[in-house]
């Protein structure tokens, strides 16, 4: 088997918002002396004069956004979800989302994937904070083709945006010719009619991963792709929990507030389904090598696995 | 326009204002009145607007960063001709679209939403920005009140903008001395105001008393002849100005005049209306 094409989502996000820069001029990118590691220097050499770097000042940044915004510009903000969705909150709230101001929010190094940095830098709450506000997109891709794509998207979806990115260098899953981005659609990558395991961001590649190991079991696992948080694919995720019973959600995230929580909202309203949702279970990160901890947190492809299994098995 | 004529303007205004927090039976009259005369002179001399094109593109933006003092910003559009005066009445009431703080999606003449502490500026910040990046000639203006300077994001927004040397902007501090907690010099003092802003990279332009159009006049008139850095338009005011028992009193901050008390406040805005009237 050839070596899969890895590539971090953040370095996806640089490179699209070149592509962006090219063609649309109202294109802004912001940043908070963290240009070399969201990857928007790419950004910086090709349009100096349309990179501004804000210091580090995440409030104010976003504050400056939203005042660009409002004369035209299309600013995509960029700092790491810790300080775009935490430190900034409520910047983002009252100065963002409550105007519905076009304002592009790429947060990049989100999840106990940051590493070695530790728990500090290791937001597992942006989507629960993000979801909340009334209005906000929010969008988790979940490799290198889907970031690009969102990212463009998220330039035409007039209102505020949450893309969040990844530190990890991640296979890429998407790299296929009729591949289309829709914001707001989930995507079925599997089909399966024992257990529906609906993942989002680098969980998805695990989730496929451990269909494979299902499936050599004897269990076949329906795999669903939410990239798009917010507004949630309803549709799909009720039609999925009535077809197979059970539905296991994969985040990198708090299992308080993110994909997990969303499903459940949806499904508790509809009578159906039995959801486990696969997590951070209500704990900090904390340091390690990324893949490390992502099998330490029981959301590898072998930890997916077990967990699914279990919860198939179980009455 | 003549001196007289702001000042007649002015203290329609300041009636706006009670009306409005009295109607409410809510709302923040004390910093309202303070900012009454600053209110008017932007809104009638010194901003390029126009209340049948709101959102004219070259037009200059004010935003009101000190959020709570919608009613004396309402009430200068109003004035203005932005939306009727009557509906002054209808502020924070269920369905009107006269919110408790400027609300930018629904309020004619209102560039931008504020009401949390210390974020206003860092929208104003944005948009001179925008101006200088695109060669624009449009000016920003935006109201902060002393407290407000205890927000850290106010000098994280002042730190760029003397960084940008952003000359389309002027800060203007409303210094009228009082917070909800007490004075400010007790709560954790902001002083001095004007040399923190001149340590920011910002011309500093004193003004001994914010309540005299004179002075307003000679502060935005060396604003606007300020190159190569933001200003700051530091100005002393009386909280409450205008009307008697809530002058320099903390407890006018954020509560509105009862029945008997908004008679009283009427009946002196009325007489001062008169005796400019007869000068």
């Amino acid at each position: 088997m050839s070596e899969v094409k890895k590539i971090a989502t953040r370095e996806s996000y640089g490179n699209a918002l070149v592509e962006l820069g090219e063609k649309f001029e109202n294109v802004v990118v912001l940043d908070a002396d963290l240009a070399n590691a969201t990857k928007t220097d790419k950004f910086k050499k090709a349009f100096p004069e349309r990179h501004i770097d804000c210091g580090i000042a995440e409030g104010n940044m976003m504050g400056i956004a939203a005042g660009l915004s409002t004369t035209g510009k299309v600013p995509f903000a960029s700092t790491f979800a810790m300080f775009a969705a935490g430190r900034a909150f409520e910047q983002v709230r009252n100065s963002i989302g409550y105007p519905h101001l076009n304002v592009k929010i790429g947060a990049t190094h989100a999840g106990i994937s940051v590493g070695e940095d530790g728990a500090t830098h290791q937001c597992n709450e942006d989507l629960a904070l993000m979801r909340a506000i009334p209005g906000m997109v929010v969008i988790n891709p979940s490799d290198d083709v889907e970031a690009r794509a969102a990212v463009k998207a998220a330039y035409f979806h007039e209102g505020p945006v949450y893309l969040r990115f990844g530190r990890l260098a991640v296979p890429v899953i998407n790299d296929y010719p009729d591949y289309c981005f829709e914001v707001g659609k989930g995507v079925k990558l599997r089909e399966g009619s024992d257990v529906t395991v609906i993942a989002t961001g680098l969980c998805v590649s695990h989730a496929l991963e451990a269909a494979e190991r299902l499936a050599a079991e004897g269990i076949e696992a329906q795999v669903i792709n939410i990239h798009t948080i917010k507004p949630l694919d309803e549709e799909l995720v009720i039609k999925a929990a009535r077809e197979t019973g059970k539905v296991v959600t994969v985040e990198e995230h708090s299992v308080i507030g993110g994909l997990g929580s969303a499903v459940c909202d949806v499904l508790c309203g509809q009578g159906v389904g039995k959801v486990r949702k696969l997590g951070i279970q209500d704990v900090f990160g904390e340091s390690g090598p990324a893949a490390e901890l992502i099998h330490k947190y029981g959301l590898d492809g072998e930890g997916i696995y077990r967990q699914v299994k279990e919860f198939v098995e179980a009455d | 326009m003549d001196k007289l004529r702001l000042q007649q303007i002015a203290n329609e205004v300041r009636k706006g204002i009670i009306e409005g927090v009295h109607s409410a039976k809510a709302g923040h009259p004390g910093g309202s009145l303070s900012a009454a005369d600053v209110f008017t002179y932007l809104y009638f001399e010194e901003m390029n607007i126009d209340p049948k094109e709101p959102v004219m593109e070259e037009r200059d933006r004010f935003v009101l960063s000190k959020g709570h003092n919608a009613p004396g910003f309402y009430s200068v559009l109003a004035q203005r001709g932005f939306f009727p005066v009557e509906d002054l009445k209808t502020l924070r009431h269920t369905g009107s679209y006269l919110q408790g703080h400027p609300d930018m999606k629904h309020i004619p003449g209102v560039d931008m939403s504020s009401g949390s502490l210390g974020q206003g500026i860092s929208a104003a910040v944005g948009m001179a920005l925008s101006a200088k990046m695109d060669n624009r000639s449009y000016r920003v203006y935006t109201l902060l009140g002393d407290g407000e300077l205890e927000e850290g994001q106010v000098w994280e927004a002042a730190m760029f903008a003397g960084h940008r040397k952003l000359d389309n902007l002027v800060v203007i501090v409303d210094n009228n001395g009082l917070q909800i907690d007490g004075r400010i010099e007790d709560v954790c003092s902001p002083y001095p105001i004007d040399r923190k802003f001149e340590a920011f990279n910002f011309h500093v332009i004193r003004v001994a008393d914010g309540n005299d159009f004179d002075q307003l006049k000679a502060a935005f008139d060396e604003a606007r002849n300020t190159k190569g850095m933001p200003t700051a338009i530091v100005m002393k005011t009386v909280k409450g100005k205008g009307v008697s028992y809530m002058e320099n009193n903390v407890s006018w901050h954020g509560k509105a005049p009862n029945d008997e008390e908004y008679a009283v406040a009427m009946e002196e805005l009325e007489k001062a209306g008169e005796a400019l009237c007869q000068r």
